[in-house]
């Protein structure tokens, strides 16, 4: 037995309009729009969001598992699971894993979460899937494709979702793929792709999976189906007897784009987001095959339902590119000038990462025992009382803040001026948080505001990506 | 714990022309002002002792000042402070010398900041990998500006007139020096129309990024009238490193500067100073940023708390207000080679006490204060200098290594 206890998603909060692309181009849009990750975001800073959205009121003891998806992964060699997991702040015992390679990674994770669970091996798995895929410029995948992360606590329990049947089917066929030297995607000619490959599998997997399950088509309430554009899954549900007027959800390559690993969940929790108790829901994803799930809609739904943002609040938040040039900038597409090297940088290594990583990625501070005084990072005599050595450690990343002070930095450089410069008070003792805002209003910055904290690629000093916290403005949703 | 006040006397200085010096190395720079302080001191190189050298980050160990000026064979420092290097330079010499290891000593402090190919001082301050990943000197100190604004109600606009007028005075004295780097005056709409660096400091609210090197000859009080008829006593020195990293001292209110409070209190007790507004002839402060001068007026007691903008409107710190402050046009228009700082601040102090300024000379000056701030801010130096002493001092009729 399996089922979801609770689900999440992030949706980066810039968007461009499919017209702006296409008018760089001189050429035709599909219309619509397409989420754009952040320059200081990635499939990892994006998993951070959607696992973050998916623990809400979740003790983070509990989680055992951490699965991670994507096509896309920030690190070639180097595990995403592990640097998720230590930015979660989640117990040292936890299983991590990367799943990738295949648009069925997301789902491939899910069904990997499930066996350990119905196994008994594991109790809460999370599973977290993310994509930034790329397009070559002016093509339709350049318009198609979007940024997203999308998140599924599997337990042992039904805490929201049960899942009663997955049938998975693999397929080889070259539609689209990547070789080990690609940045952009490559793709066969569509028609043949969406025939031979999306069709054929995803009516294969479904179908099969249906039969087996003895479930007519015609009682499926909600039918979350990946699909990679915005019409090639209505052939789909039609051959699967399926209505896709009234039992189809929404694909959300209108607002999102398809987020490649991550789409199939997306669309999963979206649907989820909106469903009622005793719903019974099919999912499918593509990708060198498709892994197809039956689920069925708990009691337990509502208090997700109440406690996340998943898809509909991250998309509620959003702020129109600029210009595609920037988007250019953003994906190292356009080569841009080098900054001078940030000082800082000389006191980059792997050593300091290790020592710091309690502050530096799991975002704790300390308080001390002798008086209560809060600081961040750890600080190992008290700035209050000077007791040496007499801290419990608190993490902050979870919890809100508010700006007592900040500036619009012209001269601080990066890719998106002005750097909004914040000192916080964190709701945790008043604790003091020097950092960057991101994904703000410079005119809307003001003393007082409430901001969140965001987990993000700060530069690359020392050869690796250096992540760090930034904040940005507390968000409605979620509690 | 006993005052300084007295023991130790300058008798000789010497300041390069500031500026984007591209045509001088450090070492020009460091022969330059060296020599202009052994000439202006009346001293052969030989009779140095000892010497100190301050800068933040163009070099290394006591072969700065060897290497350049041949001095062999004597113990030579660096020190480094931040933007109060110069003075710790300064310091380190005035203290060896009261203990009576030394009879005549030497010290330097310069910076080369031009030679790195940007404008500015660099991003990301700090020593950790992330935690202050973009910072910039602006960055942090126009967070005094945000809070002191929000605090006292005022608004962006009537904020940043009155630190324009800061900046309109300290250009209006540094054009009148001939060794200044920005020599020249600027209007208050100018100042207010400036492009924005980090709100709400606008351009003429910083001071320049510039190159240069000053130097002091520090020798024994008893001995200073042996060289000089002029020489500048020391009367107090107060120095302060206040604990602020990660920057975010719990309740850290961002109007007042807690080392620039507790360097001029120090200094004020050892030279006897009560009130410094009318003890005072004048002062040199670290106005590396309009905002730091105004917050200065209010932590070194020119300005009673939140009255600093009214002392301002008056012109108060203006020359020919009640307490000239910055008279050689401060970091803003003179410049701020980071190391040479403390030393050039000095050296107007010095000059002043002599007479020796020209149309920027005030007149009956006795006391004059300067002062140096660094980091973010969390460092500080006060230094009080006057032209008599006020003590009989023992008097020799040779110097003892002198020849």
């Amino acid at each position: 037995m399996a089922g979801l206890r609770s689900f999440g998603a992030y949706i980066p909060t810039l968007r461009m309009p499919r017209d702006m692309i296409a008018k760089a181009w001189g050429r035709g849009s599909l219309g619509g729009e397409r989420s754009v990750a952040n320059y200081d975001e990635d499939t990892l800073t994006m998993a951070v969001e959607a696992a973050t959205d998916c623990l809400r009121g979740i003790p983070r003891e509990e989680v055992d598992g951490v699965f991670f998806a994507s096509t896309t992964p920030s690190y070639k060699e180097k595990q995403s699971a592990a640097l998720i997991a230590m930015a979660l702040d989640l117990p040292k015992t936890v299983r991590t894993a990367d799943f990738g390679h295949s648009l069925r990674a997301g789902t491939s994770a899910l069904l990997a979460a499930m066996d350990a669970v119905k196994a008994g091996a594991l109790t809460n798995v999370l599973v977290v899937a993310s994509d930034s895929r790329m397009g070559y410029p002016k093509t339709d995948l350049e318009q198609l494709f979007g940024d997203a992360a999308a998140a599924v606590l599997v337990s042992a329990n039904d805490g929201a979702v049960r899942i009663d049947g997955a049938v998975s089917l693999a397929d080889e066929i070259l539609d689209v793929w990547r070789t080990d030297t690609d940045t952009y995607v490559k793709s066969w000619e569509d028609r043949f792709a969406v025939t031979y490959g999306y069709t054929q599998s995803m009516v294969g997997a479904a179908r099969t999976l249906l039969k087996q399950s003895k479930q007519d088509p015609k009682a499926i309430t909600r039918a979350a189906l990946y699909s990679p554009d915005s019409r090639s899954v209505q052939g789909v549900a039609r051959e699967l007897g399926l209505d896709p007027k009234t039992q189809l959800h929404p694909t959300l390559i209108d607002v999102v784009g398809n987020s490649g690993a991550a789409h199939a969940l997306l669309v999963l929790v979206d649907a989820l987001q909106e469903t009622k108790p005793g719903a019974r829901i099919l999912a499918a994803s593509y990708g060198d095959g498709s892994d197809a799930f039956l689920l069925t809609a708990t009691d337990g739904i509502a208090s997700v339902q109440k406690r996340v943002r998943g898809v509909k609040d991250s998309l509620a938040v959003k702020r129109t590119m600029p210009t595609y040039e920037r988007y250019l900038a953003f994906r190292g597409i356009a080569e841009l000038q080098p900054e001078p090297p940030l000082r800082i940088a000389a006191f980059a290594g792997a050593t300091v990462e290790y020592r710091d990583r309690l502050s530096w990625i799991s975002m704790r501070g300390s308080r001390c025992r002798k008086c209560g005084t809060h600081h961040f990072p750890i600080q190992r005599v008290c700035y209050t009382c000077r007791s040496k050595d007499d801290y419990e450690t608190v993490r902050l990343s979870d919890k809100s803040a508010t700006i007592f002070n900040y500036t619009l930095d012209n001269l601080a450089g990066g890719m998106d001026p002005p750097v909004i410069e914040t000192v916080l008070e964190s709701e945790v003792g008043a604790c003091r948080i020097y950092c960057q805002m991101t994904d703000g209003d410079p005119k809307e910055v003001k003393i007082g505001q409430p901001v969140e904290f965001t987990f993000r690629r700060m530069h690359e000093a020392a050869g690796f990506h250096n992540y760090f916290w930034k904040c940005r403005p507390q968000r409605e949703g979620g509690k | 714990m006993e005052s300084i006040k007295d023991k130790v006397a300058i008798i000789g200085m010497g300041c390069t022309t500031f500026g984007e010096l591209w045509d001088k190395s450090p070492e020009d720079m460091i022969v330059e002002a060296a020599y202009e302080a052994y000439e202006d001191a009346g001293i052969d190189p030989g009779d140095i002792q000892a010497a100190w050298v301050g800068t933040l980050r163009s070099g290394e160990a006591g072969v700065l000042l060897a290497d350049p000026l041949k001095l062999s064979n004597i113990p030579i420092t660096r020190v480094e402070n931040w933007c109060s290097t110069g003075h710790e330079a300064l310091r380190a010499a005035a203290y060896a010398v009261a203990a009576g290891a030394y009879d005549v000593v030497l010290a330097l402090g310069f910076e080369k900041l031009k030679d790195t190919g940007f404008g500015g001082l660099g991003v990301g301050r700090g020593t950790h990998p992330v935690y202050q990943a973009r910072q910039t000197a602006p960055g942090y100190f126009s967070m005094l500006a945000t809070r002191y604004f929000h605090h006292y109600g005022l608004s962006g606009e009537e904020g940043k007139r009155i630190l324009a007028k800061i900046s309109v005075k300290n250009h209006h004295n540094g054009a009148m020096h001939p060794k200044a780097h920005l020599r020249r005056e600027v209007t208050e709409e100018q100042v207010m129309n400036a492009p924005i660096i980090s709100w709400p400091l606008g351009l003429f609210d910083c001071c320049g990024v510039t190159d240069g090197a000053a130097a002091a000859i520090v020798c024994r009080a008893d001995l200073a009238k042996n060289f000089r008829a002029d020489p500048v006593y020391i009367k107090g020195i107060g120095a302060s490193a206040d604990a602020m990293l990660p920057m975010q001292r719990p309740g850290f209110d961002y109007l007042s500067v807690r080392a620039t409070v507790e360097s001029g209190k120090q200094a004020f007790e050892q030279a006897g100073i009560k009130n410094p507004r009318k003890e005072l002839s004048l002062a040199s402060v670290h106005d590396c940023f309009t905002i730091t001068e105004m917050i200065i007026y209010e932590d070194l007691g020119f300005s009673p708390r939140g009255k600093a903008p009214e002392d301002v409107r008056a012109g108060t710190f203006t020359l020919e207000g009640e307490l000239p402050i910055n008279t050689d046009g401060g970091l803003k228009s003179f410049g701020h080679p980071i190391g040479a700082t403390g030393l050039r601040t000095t050296y107007e102090i010095y000059k002043q006490l002599q007479g020796k300024c020209g149309p920027r000379q005030l007149k009956n000056v006795t006391r004059g204060l300067a002062h140096t701030l660094g980091g973010s801010p969390q460092v500080s130096n006060v230094l009080i200098f006057g032209n008599e002493p006020e003590r009989k001092l023992h008097t020799v009729d040779k110097p003892t290594k002198i020849t």
